[in-house]
């Protein structure tokens, strides 16, 4: 019943350029995390892997090029998973 | 019955799984976050007894593997089959070698005697008990995932070359592959939380 | 009207015949069938075991089995209603036989994945009785909270291993349910034309594919834990066991939900009919089933009140939990407002989901006592606990299974039963129901424990009284199940609407055919819209 929605291709080159994007944020971790930067390191270290994720996901897995259903669904996961671990520091950090 | 395959469809079924894998690996995050919080300087010592080189060079890898897959469908889309199939080759190679550095890397931890239940870990301090344990029960799983992956890019080489996957129809390839980032995204989160813990 | 051959008569795929039709079919409405028969044997399993416990404390001291027994046998009760009846009932039987009806397709969208999933529930039953028979009964309750359940010597492994295969197949369905609704409904059915039981099917369905994988990771986790001492519950080595809860609830809270959901969208279905009046409120029934499923995930502690967590948590997830029940009363306000100045006709599945409404209503309001960190401390772990959720389950869900059965058994075989019979057996299961665990909010506000083997002298008149109560719902049931049978002596005579509904299932014949539809089905801009059935029926509103 579906139609074929017109099929997008990524080019060899925007990949590429993904690749060495993360190959970058990789190193850019490795050296945050030489630097002390005390409770802030394990953010930073989220934050970048964050970036990474969302370059896999919207390239890699051509994301970029999907309907609204599978953004709001995906971003409905990630609710459910923020909500998850964070709900449970109601207990953890007040106990 | 089927007047028409329906790819998004099949796409869409995908994701959903990939939701409930996501999940899955986040009821482990939950155990990460409140006993990271609990004893941040044990994590921090365990990490630096983990190989630094062994999860910088796996997460390369991973990444390689999961660019050679995007590739891999970009080639398909394309018409060139013997692009996607090397791609695809490269991508399983990584997989494997991914394993092996894993099998060294826990083999090396458990001749040291650091493994669940071991006298050397119950020996330590509870903060370094649970960064191990959870060390090995994370990372086991992600292993296991990948083998599952493994098994689905092979499929999906066998059905590029065999020509079953074609530019019109390719979804068991795009299929496998999201499978195959999914894992490589949770690795991306697995290696700082581990190896580079501070 | 029997011009065309019901799937009954045509297999799918068509080269099989016999049990092998069956049980390597595709088709969506024999799976479902398939669901029916193995469900109503677990749930007959299960009564049969509760009504094993009620009657071993109808009396104080010993009655009938030693305390190791009891505590294998509430167990197993738990355990089986839960995962083998509750969480799957409505879902398996009636989403798989009708959601794509509802919608207009001619399946599901992943056939064979329908069948892995029933197969996966079919060998998860089967690994919970091979528990059974090897080292010993399971005893930790259905909760299997540690560290009893790690430490204990009988073979939890491979009951929380069944559990894991069940939420997989649970998983599966859910992830079915929802590509099949957003890809296959028939053009002209847009969201605000779906039927409301498909709607809540679909709320379900995320609950499902979302929450299920949380507890399947814990199961995995007490598994490795009892093979591996890894120690992350175990409070000597680091470990927090209050951690176990947490995730255990992350999943059973919204689980509860998977249970209770679709029983209302059962109700939603039934009260228009039978009142022939549209449904009152349409779109705030749609929203409250996605609020109470997006609001069901966010108060999971309310089950922990006294497991020692902090009071920071008891306050917020109690303060949460009191916004869950604004959805729920919103949907028992629609379903008594369509009521409100309708044509009423009375027949069993409306007097079931009247009944359901009832009990459901005290059931959810019993859970506010609960939900309020306050009263919970006091009658944490009593019977009131076991009352409440036998209302909203039983009561609620339980009962919408009954009411389905009867709306649509006309529909899936094409028979229709003895109504006298199925009054009968409904009373003596409502009256029997409030009998049996209304003595028990009385026993828990005393302060009986819940799952204790035995009791103090105060509680014999309650506990005598709630075994009395047992009886008529055994009774209740068995009258009713014995009349559904009965009806398979009858012609296969049911019309295509034989209570004047709107929704595309009953534009089709009893028993459908193998596609589903004769011809196209036409789908109407409003899917309650009785105009045309009130003029058909007019003006006494007699027919068959």
């Amino acid at each position: 019943m579906g139609h074929q929605p017109s099929q997008h291709i990524i080019e060899y080159k925007t990949l590429g350029l993904v690749f060495i994007a993360l190959l970058a944020m990789t190193g850019v971790t490795i050296a945050a995390s030489t630097i002390d930067l005390g409770k802030l390191n394990v953010w930073v270290a989220l934050l970048i892997a964050s970036v990474k994720g969302s370059l896999v996901l919207l390239y890699f897995m051509h994301m970029k090029y999907e309907s609204r259903v599978l953004w709001l669904s995906f971003l409905t996961t990630v609710f459910f998973l923020a909500i998850m671990i964070s709900f449970t520091f109601w207990d953890i950090a007040f106990r | 019955m089927k007047a028409s395959v329906d790819e998004t469809g099949k796409k869409m079924g995908m994701w959903l799984f990939l939701y409930t894998e996501i999940i899955l690996f986040g009821g482990l995050f939950v155990l990460y976050a409140v006993y990271f919080s609990r004893f941040t300087a044990d994590f921090i010592q365990g990490g630096k007894q983990l190989s630094l080189f062994f999860g910088a060079f796996n997460t390369v890898i991973l990444l390689l593997s999961s660019f050679t897959v995007a590739a891999s469908i970009t080639a398909v889309q394309k018409g060139q089959k013997k692009a996607a199939v090397m791609n695809l080759l490269v991508s399983i190679l990584c997989g494997v070698v991914f394993l092996i550095n894993k099998y060294v890397e826990w083999g090396e931890k458990i001749h040291h005697g650091i493994y669940p239940n071991s006298d050397t870990l119950t020996g330590m301090s509870s903060g370094q008990n649970i960064f191990f344990g959870l060390y090995y029960v994370i990372t086991g799983l992600h292993g296991l995932h990948i083998i599952i992956g493994l098994i689905l890019l092979l499929v999906a080489l066998f059905a590029v070359s065999s020509g079953r996957v074609t530019a019109s129809r390719f979804m068991l390839l795009e299929n496998s592959g999201l499978y195959w980032h999914l894992v490589d995204l949770i690795w991306i989160f697995i290696f700082p939380l581990f190896y580079l813990v501070i | 009207m029997k011009a065309t051959a019901s799937f009954f008569e045509t297999p799918e795929p068509a080269r099989f015949k016999g049990i092998l039709s069956w049980l390597i079919t595709l088709d969506h409405k024999r799976i479902g069938l398939m669901y029916l028969f193995v469900i109503l044997f677990w749930f007959l399993l299960a009564i049969f075991l509760g009504g094993l416990i009620r009657l071993e404390l109808m009396f104080e001291g010993q009655t009938i089995m030693e305390p190791e027994i009891y505590n294998s046998v509430f167990t197993l009760h738990g355990v089986i209603m839960i995962f083998l009846f509750i969480i799957p009932a409505l879902p398996a039987v009636f989403g798989n036989f009708f959601l794509p009806i509802q919608i207009g397709a001619d399946d599901v969208f992943f056939p064979k994945l329908n069948l892995l999933s029933w197969y996966l529930y079919i060998l998860g039953g089967i690994v919970a009785i091979i528990s059974l028979f090897s080292d010993g009964f399971p005893d930790t309750g259905w909760t299997f909270y540690v560290p009893f359940s790690i430490s204990t010597n009988t073979n939890v492994s491979t009951a929380v291993f069944a559990a894991f295969i069940l939420g997989m197949a649970s998983m599966l369905t859910g992830l079915n349910f929802i590509t099949t609704i957003h890809r296959m409904r028939r053009p002209g059915m847009g969201w605000m034309q779906m039927p409301l039981f498909t709607w809540s099917l679909y709320a379900t369905s995320w609950v499902q594919l979302l929450a299920t994988p949380v507890v399947s990771i814990t199961l995995v986790l007490v598994i490795l834990e009892r093979f591996f001492s890894v120690g992350l519950f175990d409070a000597t080595r680091g470990g927090d066991p209050i951690l176990y809860q947490h995730l255990f609830w992350m999943y059973s809270h919204p689980a509860v939900y998977i249970m209770i959901l679709p029983g209302m969208g059962v109700i939603s279905e039934i009260i228009p009919v039978f009142a022939r009046k549209s449904i009152f409120g349409y779109k705030a029934i749609v929203i409250s089933s996605l609020t109470i499923a997006i609001a069901g995930s966010l108060v999971w502690a309310h089950h922990m009140y006294t497991s020692g967590m902090s009071d920071t948590a008891v306050f917020v997830f109690s303060l949460l939990t009191f916004i869950v029940a604004i959805p729920s009363a919103i949907k028992v306000f629609s379903w008594v407002s369509t009521l409100y100045k309708g044509s009423i006709e009375m027949t069993p599945p409306l007097f079931l989901s009247l009944c359901f409404i009832y009990l459901f209503s005290v059931g959810g309001l019993t859970g506010l006592v609960l939900g309020a960190a306050g009263p919970d401390i006091h009658v944490h772990d009593t019977h009131f606990v076991v009352a409440h959720f036998h209302f909203t389950m039983f009561g609620g869900t339980g009962f919408a299974f009954f009411a389905a059965l009867h709306y649509w058994w006309p529909k899936m075989f094409g028979r229709m039963y003895n109504f006298k019979a199925a009054y009968i057996g409904a009373i003596l299961l409502t009256g029997g129901f409030m009998f049996h665990y209304v003595p028990m909010f009385v026993l828990g506000l005393m302060g009986m424990p819940r799952r204790y083997f035995d009791y103090l002298p105060q509680f014999a008149q309650g506990n005598f009284y709630a075994g009395f109560g047992a009886v008529f719902i055994i009774l209740g049931i068995v009258i009713m199940m014995i009349n559904l049978g009965v009806s398979f002596k009858r012609e296969r005579d049911a019309a295509a609407d034989p209570w004047g509904g709107t929704t595309l299932e009953w534009m089709t014949p009893s028993p459908p055919p193998l596609h589903n539809f004769v011809g196209e089905p036409v789908v109407d801009k409003y899917p309650y819209d009785f105009t045309r059935v009130v003029a058909k029926h007019a003006p006494g509103g007699q027919e068959d």
